[in-house]
């Protein structure tokens, strides 16, 4: 039986019928857009913040 | 330390036939344990993309170990007990956590373009993880014994069917996928991932890109492995 | 003079690193990583859970729709039914698809047999008690030839295909017509199955019969889809093709969104209405697939990210760094 009888049910129910998001012959449920959306955030954040040790690494540069 | 062995040694002759000896040098040579467990990394690994080859290393642990856990009860517990779905859970969310953080170290390895240098099996391997993944994540999937399972399992049977793979893997035989699942695959995945991880040891990290002005072509005979500093530390 | 190996890798101009390091603790990272990786999965666990639809069962595909449960039967019967025609690795009833010449799903023969009649009508039938009039159609239609047998069942299967539900999972208003013992052996079979007596029997059948255990859905899954109320609770679910459904989960959740590129042919033509669309789909997949494990030794592809610099971006304390501007050392052959 699935999670939503029991004590550890979830906080957010996400055993509902999935909002579509649609643009021409692109359909594509929302929870999947939000992760590809997601990713490139994370991508571009990974690359632009600045990375912990700089000094450390400037201090044994030759 | 212990004292000389006594009786005549072991000579170097005889060691040339041993392929116990063989294999340890050959390993030594080319991963010393400072390649291996290394005291530093070169000073341009200075990014956060840098951390989502460990990231998959992680979720792909977390996979393993929520993975043993279910197999510890078989593959009606989690249906049944709200521990089980539990672990479940956190199993599946372990699979998106995977595939999203191997799909960015991908694409920084891309446009770091780290194949140089000699590095070309790094790639290889990492991009042959990726797809043998899938069929990992396929026959999980299929082993839910769930509507999912049923509607992926004979929906998938179509797409093997075609080229000839459904003669042999029947994504409705549960059994069979179960079997793939718990063992075969992630044997695959994990043999591939420690050689990804030697090689990554061995070539160590990528060097950046050289800025135009200063492309120095190296000769077709330069090797990229056993580079060290001063303090031996390996790269 | 450049070598065979310069031409297929490219010039290279990455010589081995020699200059700086500074201490990274490998393994201190991995910890880390793992212990927030878990807490991060656990997290997701517990806010959203996991998806556990419950299977659909003969039994209740039988109740809810009982005329396309008996349209499904009837059309094995007649071997007109998707599996009966399918083609291997289950019949010889069908090619399968092919990419021009290439037929790998043909070549490669019936792996994994299934008789659609034997193993989802007649068997099952045969193997549990059975009243008088069933016992009777059930000899009939062992005395008559092959032809007969798919004439009575076509035409009752397309009969069905106009008839009504009834209350209480019975079919009505079939047009009366020639069709032999088969409404008898129909009737049967959808009571056994709205009996849940089907499910066990669909097990033991084909080459588990007998052998009480058996982990091989096969026959069940493949009768089942044959049938409307996989596809029914499918369409809800956004999972069929036309829908991306390959990418989709149950429910609100993500799913396999690193599918999408195999979803997509699937979307557009010619893919979208032929026939042999699996077989073009995988076959391009797979060619892409074999591109993409060999980005290193493909000119342009390899040079993109030099030529779109994102690794500027990347490496920028390097290079603003004394070691970027330096000369790199001479290196020699090692």
């Amino acid at each position: 039986m699935s999670g939503q009888l029991t004590p550890l049910a979830a906080v957010f129910n996400l055993n509902h019928p999935a909002h579509v998001v649609n643009w021409n012959f692109v359909h594509v449920p929302i929870s999947n857009v939000i992760l590809v959306i997601v990713m490139f955030i994370v991508f571009f954040a990974a690359i632009l913040l600045p990375f912990p040790g700089a000094q450390v690494r400037k201090e044994h540069r030759s | 330390m212990s004292a000389e062995p006594a009786g005549k040694p072991i000579t170097e002759a005889e060691l040339d036939h041993s392929w116990t000896v063989k294999l340890r040098r050959k390993a030594v040579e080319e991963l010393p344990p400072e390649k291996m467990l290394p005291d530093g990394q070169p000073t341009y690994v200075a990014n956060w993309i840098y951390v989502f080859g460990v990231l998959s290393i992680a979720a792909l642990v977390t996979l393993i170990l929520t993975g043993m856990i279910l197999a510890l009860k078989g593959p009606s517990w989690w249906h049944l007990t709200s521990i089980g779905h539990f672990f479940n859970s956190v199993h599946l969310w372990a699979v998106e956590i995977f595939f999203f953080v191997m799909v960015i170290h991908l694409w920084g390895k891309y446009w770091m373009a780290a194949w140089r240098g000699g590095r070309i099996r790094v790639w290889v391997t990492g991009a042959i993880i990726f797809v043998v993944a899938i069929p990992t994540a396929l026959t999980g999937y299929v082993s839910q014994q769930n509507f999912d399972a049923q509607w992926i399992s004979t929906q998938a049977k179509d797409g093997l069917n075609a080229v000839g793979v459904g003669a042999f893997f029947n994504t409705m035989n549960f059994g069979q996928m179960y079997s793939w699942h718990i063992l075969l695959l992630p044997v695959a995945v994990s043999a591939l991932v420690a050689g990804h991880i030697l090689l990554v040891r061995r070539n160590g990290v990528v060097p950046p890109i050289p800025l135009k002005e200063q492309v120095q072509e190296v000769p077709a005979k330069a090797q990229p492995a056993a580079t060290t500093t001063a303090t031996g530390a390996a790269s | 003079m450049s070598s065979f190996k310069e031409k297929v890798l490219g010039k290279n101009d990455t010589p081995p690193w020699k200059g700086s390091y500074a201490p990274y603790d490998l393994i201190k990272e991995a910890f880390i990583a793992t212990v927030a990786v878990i807490c991060f999965a656990v997290i997701l666990a517990l806010l959203f859970s996991s998806p556990d639809d419950p299977p659909s069962t003969i039994a209740q595909w039988s109740q809810r729709l009982p005329v396309n449960f008996a349209t499904t039967g009837a059309q094995n019967l007649a071997g007109t039914s998707p599996t009966a025609e399918y083609g291997p690795p289950y019949n010889s009833n069908g090619e399968g698809q092919k990419a021009g010449p290439i037929a790998p799903q043909k070549w490669l023969g019936v792996t994994h047999p299934v008789e659609p009649a034997q193993d989802m009508v007649i068997g099952p039938l045969s193997r549990v008690p059975q009243p008088p009039v069933v016992l009777a159609a059930l000899h009939i239609w062992k005395l008559t030839p092959d032809a007969k047998r798919k004439e009575w069942a076509k035409a009752y299967s397309e009969a069905l295909e106009k008839a009504k539900e009834g209350p209480n999972g019975t079919i009505t208003a079939v047009k009366p017509g020639s069709y032999g013992p088969v409404p008898v052996l129909i009737g049967a079979l959808t009571s056994l199955a709205q009996s849940g007596g089907l499910e066990g029997q669909l097990l033991e059948s084909g080459s588990a019969a007998n052998r009480f255990y058996n982990n091989d859905y096969t026959i069940p899954l493949l009768f089942m889809a044959d049938g409307g109320l996989l596809e029914e609770r499918a369409e809800q679910q956004h999972l069929l093709g036309d829908q991306w459904g390959m990418m989709n989960e149950t429910g609100s959740y993500p799913g396999q969104v690193w599918l999408w590129l195999y979803s997509f042919w699937y979307q557009i033509e010619p893919f979208k209405s032929s026939e042999n669309a699996d077989i073009l789909v995988m076959s391009i997949m797979g060619l892409l697939t074999l591109a993409f494990i060999c980005i290193p030794i493909i000119p342009g592809v390899r040079s993109i990210p030099r030529w779109i610099p994102l690794y500027k971006v990347i490496w920028r304390e390097h290079y603003a760094s004394n070691e970027a501007s330096a000369a790199p050392p001479a290196t020699g052959s090692g």
